[in-house]
Order: structure tokens, then C-alpha cells, then sequence
């Protein structure tokens, strides 16, 4: 398909440092106003630096430019639909980053005498009990960064509880259609990951789990729904056996968007729960972060909770509660971080139950269940069902998983070639090639966000595309054609890879 | 949309849930409000909080309340760097990738190592994180510690310890820095890593190239976790034969907010980079030849190598590594480098007149940057309460991490404290000192003085 440049990507690529000229500046510096000596006086030579680190040197008009610029160069969620399965792109309200700015938020100090932070630690309160009732599990640490980070802990809570009875177990288990960073998490936590095989369900197969169960699993780590979008019926007997044989039963809480209000992972049987804020509960990705990875935990878990901990102290003599940062917790399994977590986002993602409420939450689950199923049920129509079958066949959650395979063998395009020509449609792509149990996967998770529109926009346009593919499949394979860019050689950079500008 | 999906009512998607794990009612949380009700129920809590507006803080312990440039929080709230997820998808997400690919230019520049990562969750958790990469790196699995590595970072250093499988020596601090004899003595063939802070949690600054002469003779690897703000000034961990440089990145570009969301910074030698954690761009090119960046070095990750992976990093703190981006931007060459001269000058004075006003004198005489630590001769706790009362977040109190001392306090400098700032917290320190050691200074005359802002 011959077409020809954008203005965009006629626009190459400069860094900031290919933008510098000596002399240039922005920042303007106050007034010293004290004495002035040479640093040399100060501190020993020997411990100085001679050279000033290269940063460019740029004006602030320059700076603003680039950024835009920049800026321009990427898709994001206010511009489009972004159905990234696992992901939850869900709509940022704009009210999170105003009340996360005020002030008392902003510029609040993390060593601030707890007396004096007593609306943060309040809100860090409430945020705990909303999500233990969300979770159905009492007790709660915002600590965790991201959800990654909650698996750790819940991995390192694990070892502590057992360590605690005396056991040392050494094996988690984790079915094939677990998020990578289960297993990376579980190594990094001193286990062996052992994986479980998935039913011709989508769930876990029992057999196989009954077969790996012993006094050796420390843990099993669930999603639920899984990355498949699908329930795990048998969530009550997985939890018998897992409990019966003495270990922790964790939920990767990647997926709760799908059961908010509907069912909980403590009701489930679960000890262990991470959240994250930055997909349900819709603090902003910020192209890769920042995120919270809070843990809700069972009674059982409770005393290994990382410190310090969030508490309400009741007032004297009938006066007003005070909360305060307890880290006299002797059988803690201690930090995971500095300070005590990721406050800014504990405020959006307040600010978002406090607008949402219980109807609301319960509400957000429902659509994006409902819409998870309608596009799914429009992609099983014309061409998509034909060429791209759902991989288990059945009313998922909030997710769906669909093959490429035949795509592939039908048309000769890859589920990558339908992505990427997706780019030219003005849609961001789904989750491709996970879970890796499913051949050429594409895992489409639309949210609530989405109205019946722009998911009928997006199966119209899979369905285009095929079409396209039936008449020429270079099209697809060829693909993208109006990026910023097009196809970039991924393979070259991870063999020989330029990570600075020189 | 029912009847295309085929079902009456959306209850029966959730068929699926087995009957005895419904809900059946409503969480029990308050009803949903309308977005002015939720900003006055937000402002009524921040307004419960001392924040730095109010007060004038000189509180410090590894966040810093520096100005954040206008244009930091313009560029960071546009949609196209708020919204996006981490750019799995390169074609439409060379925004993104090419300000990782400068933030990792600055930050290699800044620590004089030649890799860097496009970031971590914060400090104390990429020190854990260099000790994970340690053990893969060396086969050992024990580390040597200074007493001068931030509290919170030995601590989490300890609490990925007991998953990883790794012992922690400690090092003590002899007149204010790491006690060079004690550290020689505890490396040998078994050390993993050797971990310092520069400038340590006691403000003062360590010779690393010195201290680290134990790690290099033993193969060790050396870890120097630093404050990027310091570094216009230091000498840059590189090369003082560090290793790794890693560290909280707040003081760039990022607010507060009461501890988070920051970022973690994360750089070292060649030789690590495979093994390092987190995200990191590369640059490459398209089909047609045009330049482009994308996530480089995937197969390290967990979403590839699953439980091989170097880390277990997924999301971590994209926009904020852009905010520090966009600040070092601002400041530049000359203005990083006026910035850090700015703060040892202001922190020289402020040392002095603390050790001039009665009741303070100076806890150690090793140089400093941007903070200092002092002893009070009245109890720290109740010393600050008075001071707050002035308006003053007076620091840091060390008696919390550092039994030792218990009269210790830990003053943080930024370019938001002036000299008329630093008078008024000697003054206030003055004060409360003497009335706590009941002098006849009635305390409760006193009023803030005003304009101390």
C-alpha cells in the first residue's frame, strides 16, 4: 500500500539533547543570600564534581514545545478505545487530579507528625475500610506500590504466617493463565512457581491441582475472574483444598472490576487480596504508572501486615477519633517501601468511591461485564466469528480471550498484523500473545467506560479488516501506515541496545 | 445489547458466580455524591493537614519540599501522558518512549553510569530491588550495610531479605559517616553487595571511592544509593566505582504527597544491564528508517520470562520519571549545577547558625549538602511541638531509627528556605529550648514572627 508521509512522521525524531545550545536556559535561581564561599572551603575537593552533568540547555518555550510535541506522538485514553485486556482502562476522572493537588495533599510532608496530618491518615482510613468491605476481608495495608508489589507481599505475608507455625514450605502454585508477574514475584520471594493446567472450561483443572496440592505448597495465587474473563466455578472447592492442605489462598486482584458489589474474594474463601487503584478504582496510568497496590487480608494474615499501619484510635471520654502510624507491630514482616505508600493515588481512588458509592460500584461491574459480553457477541458475528472464535465459549466477565489461529491460517495475517492495522483505525489495540495458553490471543477488555457506539465502531472495524485481509493481506501485514512511526525493529534494540543519548 | 449477547438481563452474565458467593446486597458503603460534594468533602480532610504551604518545613529524610516549575505540571496533566497505559504498542507511544529514553540520558549523566532504567516504584524498594540483582550477579547472598543507608531502606532491604534468602550486616557511623575500618573488616568473599548512602541519612557526605575499596577487592558489587539533587555538586557515584546508583527520585520535579506516587531511579555498568529491574527504551528504527524507541530488553521482563524474570516490576512510575524529566529540563546544565551550590551554601549557613543558637549544637563535623543533623539540648519532641506552634516544621526527629540519638534532630535545606526561613527556625529552636529547660523565656509569649514566609 503506498501512501505517503504524514506530517508527523516527517517531523523525525529529536531528543531534547539534539535541541540543546550552550547557554540556553529556563530556570532562573533565587538569591543565595548568604555567604557565598568557594565549595572548596565546604566540602573536600576530592569529593566534588569537576564536570556538570550534560542536561541541555534549553529555554522554557523550547521545553513546553518539545513536550507537546512529544505528547503528540501518543495515543492515549482521552482520545480513543483502548480495550487492553487485564488493564482496565477506565475513564480518569478529571475531579481526582484537582482534589490530589490541593495543597494539604500535595505539599503535605511523609514525616509529618501524624497529629498533623490528621486528615491523610483519615482518608488513608477510610480508603482501608472501603476497600476491606469491597473485598470482604477485615483487615487492609495501602502500602503495596503497584500490584506486583502487592504479590510480594502477599508472598512474603505468606511466609511469615507459616514461618510463624513453624513450617517452611517451598512450592506456590499458579495456573498457566496467570499475569507474568505471578510467577516473577513468586521467585523473587524465594518459591518455586508451579503451575497448574487450565479445563477445557477455562478454569482450573482440578485433577491436576489435586495432583500438585501437599504440605510443601505454601500458596496458590488466583485471578478470579481469570485472564480468560471467565468465573472459576469451582472457586469454593479450590479453596477447600488449598486450606485443607495448610496453604494461603491468594487473589490477584487485577480483574475486580469485574465483581465489585458483586461478589468478594474474602466470601470466595481468599486470605490475601491486592487491588489495584490504578485499574478499578481509576487513577491514571501515566503511560506506565504511577499505580497502588493495596493488600486486603483475613484475620489469620493480620499480625505479619507490613508496618506502619493506618489505625483509628478512639477519643477520650466520648471526644473525637484520632488515627495515627503504628509501627509497633512486632510480628510484622516490615517495610516494602519508604514512607508509607503511594498517598496521591489513595486520594483519587477515595474520591472515586466517595462519587461512585455502593450502587455505583456495583453498577460499574455490571456494565463492564455487559459490555464485555456484547462485544464479544458482535465480534461472533460476519467475519470475527469466523476468523477469530473466542477461545472458550461461554458469557465471560468483564474480559474476553479470542484466537487469531485460524486468522492466520485462513488469511495469513497474525493477531500482531491485526493489531497494528487496528493503529490505522485510530483504536489501541487489545492485549495480544496473553495468555500464552491460547494461540495467537487477543484479550479485549472494554470497561464501562464505553458506550454501545464506540464498541460497535470497534467490531466494524475488525471486521473491515478482515475483510481487507480476505483481498490482500499484505494490508494488514504491512501495517501501520499513519503512526508517528511505523513498524520498529524491537529485536535490534534488545541486541544491540542504545538506552542514552551520546 | 441483550438480545444480541442473548440474555434477558445482565444478572444472567453472573449466572457463572456460583449461587453462595453472591453478594445479595449492597456494600456497605455510603451512596454515590455529585463531584462538588466530593471536592468539599476532600478539602475538609486536606485541610487537617500541616502541609508545607502552611508551615514552613524543614523536614527532609529523603523528600524535599522543592519548587516544582509551572511547566512540570502543565506537560504531566495533558491526556496524552496521563492516560495511556505503558506503551506495549510503540507505534502509537513514541511520546512516551522517547521521554524514558531522556529521562535515562539524565539520569546516566547524573550518576556517571552508563545504564540507566526508566524508573522504579521509589527509593527504599529499588535498594531492595539492587539486592535482588546482587545475589543473581554474584552467586552470594550476604550484604554489608551502612548505618548511614536510610532507615526505611534498611528496612526493606531486611524485608525482601527473608524472601530472597539473604543476610544483612550492619556498619556503624563513626563522627557522622560509615566507619571505614568496620566495613573493610565485614567484607569478604561471601559479600553479595556493599550498600552506602551519599550524602547518609545524617546529611553528611561519604567518601565513597574510599569506602568502597573493600567491595572491589572482594568482587563485591557496590551499591550507592544517592539524592539526585546532591549530584550537580558531588562527584558522581560512577565514578567513585559504584556499581549501581540508585535512589529516591522525589526531589525531581515531584510533590510530596505525604510519601507518593514518586519514583525509584536505577543505574549501573554495562555489564548489569541484563540484569537490571524495571523498564528500559531503547532506540531503533522503522521499516521506512525513521528513528524510533521502544521497550528494550524485554526478555529480562515478567510478562516474557515469567518466573526467570530479573524483577517483577510491571507498573511503576512513568509520568513521574517525566516529571523529573521535564524539571532537569528547566534547570539545566548551569541551573542543576546552581541548584546544588545554592543548597550547599544556604545548608553552610544554616549549619552555622544552628551551632550558634543556644541549646543546638552540631551532631557530626563531616561536610554536608543540603542537610545536617543537630543535638537539642530539650527533649526533640517537645522542642518540635513548640516550634510548630511558630509555624515551623522544625525536621526531622532521629531518635525514632537511630536510638543513639535520641537528641538528634535532621534539618533539610531546599531553595524554598531562605536565610530570613533559617533565622527564624534558630529563633524558634532558641525558644522552645529554653523554655523547655524552663529558662525565663515564657514561651507562650512568644507570637511567630511575622513574614517568616
Amino acid at each position: 500500500m503506498a501512501m505517503t508521509e504524514t506530517p508527523m512522521q516527517r517531523e523525525r525524531a529529536q531528543t531534547i539533547f539534539e535541541k540543546s545550545k550552550p547557554g540556553r536556559r529556563a530556570a532562573v535561581m533565587p538569591d543565595a543570600g548568604v555567604p557565598e564561599p568557594p565549595l572548596e572551603e565546604l566540602i573536600p575537593a576530592k569529593l566534588l564534581r569537576v564536570e556538570p552533568p550534560r542536561l541541555p540547555e534549553v529555554s522554557e518555550p523550547e521545553i513546553v514545545r518539545h513536550y507537546n510535541r512529544l505528547s503528540r506522538r501518543n495515543f492515549d485514553l482521552d482520545s480513543g478505545f483502548y480495550p487492553l485486556g487485564s488493564c482496565t482502562m477506565k475513564h480518569n476522572p478529571r475531579l481526582n487530579e484537582r482534589v490530589a493537588a490541593l495543597p494539604g495533599h500535595a505539599r503535605l510532608h511523609p514525616a509529618q507528625n501524624p497529629r498533623r496530618a490528621q486528615g491523610a491518615l483519615e482518608l488513608m482510613w477510610l480508603l482501608q475500610e472501603s476497600l476491606a468491605e469491597i473485598c470482604g476481608l477485615p483487615h487492609v495495608s495501602l502500602q503495596p506500590s503497584a500490584g506486583s508489589h502487592g504479590e510480594l507481599a502477599g508472598l512474603l505475608l505468606t511466609r511469615a504466617f507459616h514461618a510463624d507455625r513453624g513450617e517452611e514450605r517451598t512450592k506456590v502454585l499458579a495456573p498457566d493463565t496467570a499475569h507474568g508477574t505471578n510467577p516473577a514475584s513468586v521467585t523473587m520471594a524465594g518459591y518455586e512457581a508451579v503451575k497448574v493446567a487450565t479445563n477445557e472450561r477455562g478454569g482450573v483443572e482440578m485433577d491436576d491441582l489435586r495432583a500438585k496440592v501437599s504440605d510443601e505448597v505454601a500458596c496458590l495465587m488466583l485471578t478470579n475472574p481469570n485472564t480468560l474473563g471467565l468465573f472459576d466455578e469451582n472457586i469454593a472447592e479450590i479453596a477447600a483444598l488449598i486450606h485443607q492442605a495448610g496453604g494461603t489462598l491468594y487473589y490477584d486482584g487485577a480483574n475486580l472490576n469485574a465483581v465489585m458489589g458483586q461478589t468478594r474474594p474474602g466470601d470466595m474463601g481468599f486470605d490475601i487480596v491486592h487491588v489495584n487503584l490504578h485499574k478499578s478504582f481509576s487513577q491514571s496510568h501515566g503511560g506506565g504508572g504511577p499505580g497502588a497496590g493495596p493488600i486486603a487480608v483475613s484475620e489469620r494474615i493480620e499480625p505479619f501486615l507490613p508496618r506502619p499501619q493506618v489505625v483509628k484510635r478512639t477519643g477520650d471520654n466520648g471526644g473525637a477519633p484520632s488515627y495515627d502510624l503504628d509501627l509497633d507491630r512486632p510480628r510484622s514482616i516490615g517495610r516494602l517501601r519508604g514512607f508509607q505508600g503511594n498517598f496521591g493515588v489513595f486520594v483519587r481512588s477515595y474520591a472515586y468511591i466517595l462519587s461512585l458509592g455502593a450502587d455505583g460500584l456495583a453498577e460499574a461491574s455490571e456494565t463492564a461485564v455487559l459490555n464485555a459480553n456484547y462485544l464479544k457477541a458482535r465480534l461472533a458475528q460476519g467475519r470475527a466469528g469466523k476468523h477469530l472464535p473466542v477461545a472458550f465459549d461461554r458469557h465471560c466477565m468483564h474480559e474476553f480471550v479470542l484466537s487469531g489461529k485460524p486468522m492466520k491460517r485462513d488469511l495469513g495475517i497474525a493477531t500482531l498484523d491485526l493489531a497494528k492495522r487496528l493503529l490505522d483505525f485510530g483504536f489501541h489495540p487489545p492485549t495480544v500473545y496473553f495468555p500464552l495458553l491460547v494461540e495467537e490471543a487477543l484479550m479485549v477488555e472494554p470497561t464501562e467506560t464505553e458506550a454501545k457506539e464506540s464498541l460497535d465502531a470497534f467490531a466494524d472495524a475488525v471486521e473491515e479488516i478482515l475483510a481487507e485481509a480476505e483481498r490482500n493481506p499484505d494490508v494488514a501485514k504491512q501495517a501501520p501506515y499513519t503512526t508517528p512511526v511505523r513498524r520498529l525493529d524491537e529485536v535490534k534494540a534488545t541486541r544491540r541496545p542504545v538506552v542514552r543519548q551520546h | 445489547m441483550l438480545a444480541t449477547i442473548g440474555v434477558d438481563s445482565v444478572a444472567d452474565l453472573f449466572e457463572q458466580v456460583p449461587e453462595p458467593l453472591w453478594l445479595n446486597r449492597p456494600l456497605a458503603l455510603p451512596a454515590g455524591i455529585s463531584e462538588a460534594e466530593v471536592y468539599e468533602r476532600l478539602v475538609e480532610l486536606a485541610e487537617r493537614n500541616a502541609d508545607a504551604e502552611r508551615e514552613v518545613c524543614f523536614l527532609g529524610a529523603g523528600m524535599y519540599d522543592h519548587y516544582v516549575p509551572a511547566i512540570v505540571d502543565a506537560i504531566t496533566q495533558r491526556s496524552e501522558f496521563l492516560t495511556p497505559y505503558t506503551p506495549y504498542q510503540p507505534e502509537i507511544s513514541q511520546g512516551g518512549l522517547q521521554a524514558m529514553f531522556e529521562f535515562q540520558t539524565m539520569m546516566s549523566e547524573l550518576t556517571g553510569l552508563p545504564v540507566a532504567t526508566a524508573g522504579l516504584y521509589e527509593g527504599p524498594s529499588s535498594v531492595a530491588s539492587a539486592g535482588y540483582l546482587a545475589i543473581g550477579a554474584t552467586g552470594r547472598s550476604r550484604f554489608v550495610v551502612s548505618r548511614g543507608l536510610h532507615p526505611h531502606s534498611r528496612e526493606t532491604l531486611a524485608t525482601y531479605s527473608e524472601g530472597y534468602g539473604a543476610t544483612i550486616e550492619e556498619v556503624g557511623l563513626e563522627g557522622g559517616t560509615t566507619d571505614a575500618a568496620a566495613l573493610a573488616a565485614a567484607v569478604d568473599t561471601e559479600t553479595a553487595a556493599v550498600f552506602l548512602q551519599n550524602p547518609n541519612f545524617l546529611g553528611a557526605v561519604e567518601d565513597v571511592e574510599a569506602l568502597g575499596a573493600a567491595a572491589r577487592e572482594h568482587g563485591a558489587l557496590l551499591i550507592v544509593a544517592v539524592d539526585p539533587m546532591t549530584l550537580g555538586v558531588l562527584r558522581p557515584p560512577g565514578e567513585c566505582g559504584a556499581d549501581i546508583a540508585l535512589g529516591e527520585g522525589q526531589p525531581l520535579g515531584n510533590r510530596l504527597d505525604f510519601g507518593g506516587p514518586s519514583f525509584g531511579f536505577f543505574c549501573g555498568t554495562e555489564a548489569l544491564m541484563r540484569k537490571m529491574p524495571g523498564r528500559i527504551a531503547g532506540e531503533t528504527e522503522d521499516v521506512d528508517g525513521r528513528r524510533g524507541f521502544v521497550l528494550a530488553l524485554q526478555t529480562r521482563e515478567q510478562h516474557i520470562r515469567r518466573e526467570k524474570a530479573t524483577h517483577n516490576i510491571c507498573t511503576a512510575q512513568a509520568l513521574n520519571a517525566l516529571a523529573a524529566t521535564i524539571h532537569l529540563a528547566w534547570l539545566g546544565r548551569e541551573g542543576f549545577r546552581e541548584l546544588g551550590e545554592l543548597l550547599v551554601r544556604r545548608t553552610a549557613y544554616a549549619r552555622e547558625r544552628l551551632a550558634a543558637t543556644p541549646g543546638v549544637e552540631p551532631l557530626h563535623e563531616a561536610p554536608v549538602v543540603r542537610e545536617l543533623a543537630v543535638r537539642l539540648e530539650a527533649p526533640v519532641d517537645r522542642v518540635l511541638d513548640r516550634c510548630a506552634e511558630r509555624g515551623i516544621a522544625a525536621g526531622y526527629p532521629l531518635g525514632r531509627d537511630y536510638p543513639e540519638h535520641q537528641d538528634g534532630l535532621l534539618v533539610a535545606i531546599t531553595e524554598r528556605r531562605s536565610r530570613k526561613q533559617i533565622d527564624a527556625l534558630a529563633e524558634a529552636l532558641a525558644a522552645a529550648i529554653a523554655a523547655e529547660r524552663g529558662a525565663f523565656l515564657p514561651d507562650s509569649d512568644i507570637k511567630a514572627p511575622g513574614g517568616v514566609r
